[in-house]
């Protein structure tokens, strides 16, 4: 039995694993309200199966997972969605064919059944709620085109966006810099800081430099399971830390 | 939305112009009955090319079995109008007068349970949308929500065309076996085999097919058109913004199944009888085809390609029978090598901006030269 928690998000003895390989193994973890989380970790250590399990896009073998202290193991993407928990892929995941409108219009939080998506009027609220989150992701000059148009950045600005304009307590954002100019990178750091305030965030990262400059806490990853965790400080210092990762 | 959009959006409706024109007003002035109710049998293909568009063209979801839809639309709407003419009066020389003579041929002495409401019209009617809608449904929901796509879900689907078929010859007593279901003669008394009859219900089957391109254009337009593309481009995204993408599938394979339902029913009113010829593998990889020509992503498209094709085969092969088939798939593979998106696509992605060039910039709207077929 896994205990009553205070915590936004629990992960208790958390484990999966594929044809025999444990991915991730007897895994604990838990993240408060408000928090900046960065998981790193070297490749294979598991930290998006993490990610995967928690949005429920991966069965846990075994253990539990709890969201706001309600169980969400074995509830269906979707469901875990409108709980509150919003996930962003490692390569930017959009709706190419359609415009940045259209693709934050599409992400808004409601007609989510056919009906309500048939009879679907774009009112004035929408577009209000699109274009204050059009700003806020540097786009608000690009809402009309097409999103495959857009660079590299800016689509992973996009996804980001998508999220937002869903307002989920629990933000899961799987390398948002990965394969940003360095002017890209400063502007995504500002725009974490910025909507941290009223969530919390999990963010896998490998910029180091990234990292320092956003996190509150660190943790480790290793073979499934944490292998440290703390302030950065702490983390680098750590000996283990060094040997398996840092000291690449 | 944007200049594109409104553009592409102003184009569909020229289009739609274009296919009324074509099919209400020129066709009936130039054909005679015999060659506009073979016009009418194609369109009934093109209730079928218009739900691939939806499913398979925006959606992503390729049915290899729109047939059995089609035909299971026809066969409800052939029992009706078998019973019709099995009147007690009609079959007095039958052993067991009353029933469809293929029964009595098989030895049935009385209606099975399942033909008795098809005595009604309006039940008919109805059965003609729900029992394939029904179908699809059941099909959708027990594919879609364990997450079958791709080529497994059209190789399920081309199974079910080939089981179907195979159902219908077998079960001859009960269905009209590989005849299938013929000598149809009168709708509630009016003769459906007369010359003016033919007229009427050609210009129903516009009616019907340009209301079916209607909701079809109201679909697309909709969110959830916009949601449809969405899953068929990143359904993982879809899916973690919070629908149920299951839903939108079964939706819109339900709808594209309805429509192809109702095209089968005008295939029998029209043409006067449904066999299983219409209903297996070979007739549903006919329909993607006509889809994939016209352009499937493209309703106009969908239907100008429908009725390309059709006449097309009717012109090759009264010409050359033997070597339609060849003609066939050279088209098929013209289309996946050089034009994926058909004509529609040729049309909007090189024909018109060409025009538009051509007639210069003295000319500030390209004005769009109507298609041959459309």
């Amino acid at each position: 039995m896994s205990s009553n928690t205070d915590f936004l998000l629990a992960l208790e003895s958390v484990g999966v694993s594929f044809d025999g390989f444990k991915a991730v193994n007897d895994l604990n973890l838990y993240i408060d309200y408000g928090e900046l989380r960065v998981i790193i970790g070297p490749n294979g250590a598991g930290k998006t199966t993490v990610l995967d399990l928690i949005c429920g896009r991966t069965r846990v073998s075994e253990g539990s997972i709890k969201f706001k202290n309600q169980e969400i193991t074995g509830c269906k993407e979707q469901e875990i969605v409108r709980r509150g928990i919003g996930r962003k892929f490692q390569t930017p995941t959009i709706y190419e064919d359609l415009t940045v409108f259209e693709n934050l219009e599409l992400s808004v939080p409601r007609g989510r059944n056919v009906a309500g998506a048939l009879f679907w009027k774009r009112t004035d609220e929408v577009i209000e709620r699109v274009r204050e989150i059009a700003a806020m992701i540097f786009l608000r000059e690009q809402l009309d085109w097409h999103a495959e148009t857009l660079s590299h950045g800016q689509k992973q600005w996009l996804e980001i966006g998508m999220l937002l304009i869903q307002d989920p307590e629990l933000l899961m954002l799987d390398e948002p810099v990965a394969g940003m100019s360095a002017s890209e990178r400063t502007k995504t750091a500002e725009l974490l800081k910025q909507i941290i305030k009223n969530r919390s965030v999990i963010v896998i990262e490998h910029d180091m430099k990234f990292v320092e400059s956003i996190a509150h806490r660190v943790t480790v990853l290793h073979q499934g399971k944490v292998l440290a965790e703390g302030d950065m400080q702490s983390v680098q210092n750590n000996a283990k830390v060094k040997e398996v990762y840092l000291g690449h | 939305m944007t200049a594109v959009r409104t553009d592409t959006r102003r184009l569909e409706l020229i289009g739609f112009a274009l296919v009324a024109v074509f099919i209400l007003i020129f066709l009936p002035s130039v054909l005679d009955v015999f060659r506009l109710n073979l016009f009418g049998k194609y369109l009934t293909y093109a209730f079928v090319a218009v739900g691939l568009v939806l499913c398979w063209g925006h959606t992503g979801i390729l049915s290899l079995g729109q047939g059995l839809f089609f035909g299971l639309g026809g066969y409800c709407m052939a029992a009706f109008l078998k019973l019709e003419a099995s009147s007690v009066a009609n079959t007095k020389i039958q052993s067991t007068p009353g029933i469809p003579d293929f029964m009595d041929w098989n030895q049935l002495t009385g209606l099975p349970f399942f033909w008795v409401p098809f005595k009604s019209l309006p039940y008919a009617l109805i059965a003609v949308i729900a029992v394939p809608t029904v179908l699809a449904f059941i099909l959708g929901a027990a594919l879609f929500k364990r997450r079958v796509g791709g080529v497994y879900f059209a190789i399920i689907t081309q199974a079910l065309a080939a089981v179907m078929t195979i159902l219908i010859v077998g079960q001859q007593g009960y269905t009209g076996g590989i005849n299938g279901i013929t000598d149809l003669r009168t709708l509630l008394g009016w003769d459906i085999r007369t010359d003016s009859a033919k007229f009427i219900l050609y210009f129903v089957c516009c009616a019907l097919l340009l209301g079916s391109m209607f909701v079809a254009r109201f679909v697309l337009a909709s969110k959830l058109g916009r949601i449809l593309v969405a899953t068929r481009d990143q359904e993982d995204r879809v899916r973690f913004s919070g629908y149920d993408v299951a839903n939108y599938k079964i939706f819109v394979f339900c709808l594209a199944s309805a429509m192809a339902a109702v095209g089968g029913a005008m295939f029998t009113l029209q043409v006067g009888f449904m066999s299983p010829s219409f209903v297996g593998i070979v007739p549903s990889i006919e329909m993607v085809i006509f889809c994939a020509v016209g352009g499937r992503h493209s309703i106009v498209g969908a239907v100008a390609g429908t009725l390309l094709v059709n006449w097309g085969k009717t012109m090759f092969s009264e010409a050359f029978p033997e070597l339609w088939l060849f003609a066939m798939g050279g088209l098929f593979i013209a289309v996946v090598v050089a034009f994926p998106r058909g004509i529609a696509g040729l049309m909007t992605d090189q024909i018109l901006p060409k025009l538009a060039s051509w007639m210069g910039s003295g000319h500030a709207q390209p004005s769009p030269a109507p298609a041959p077929a459309e």
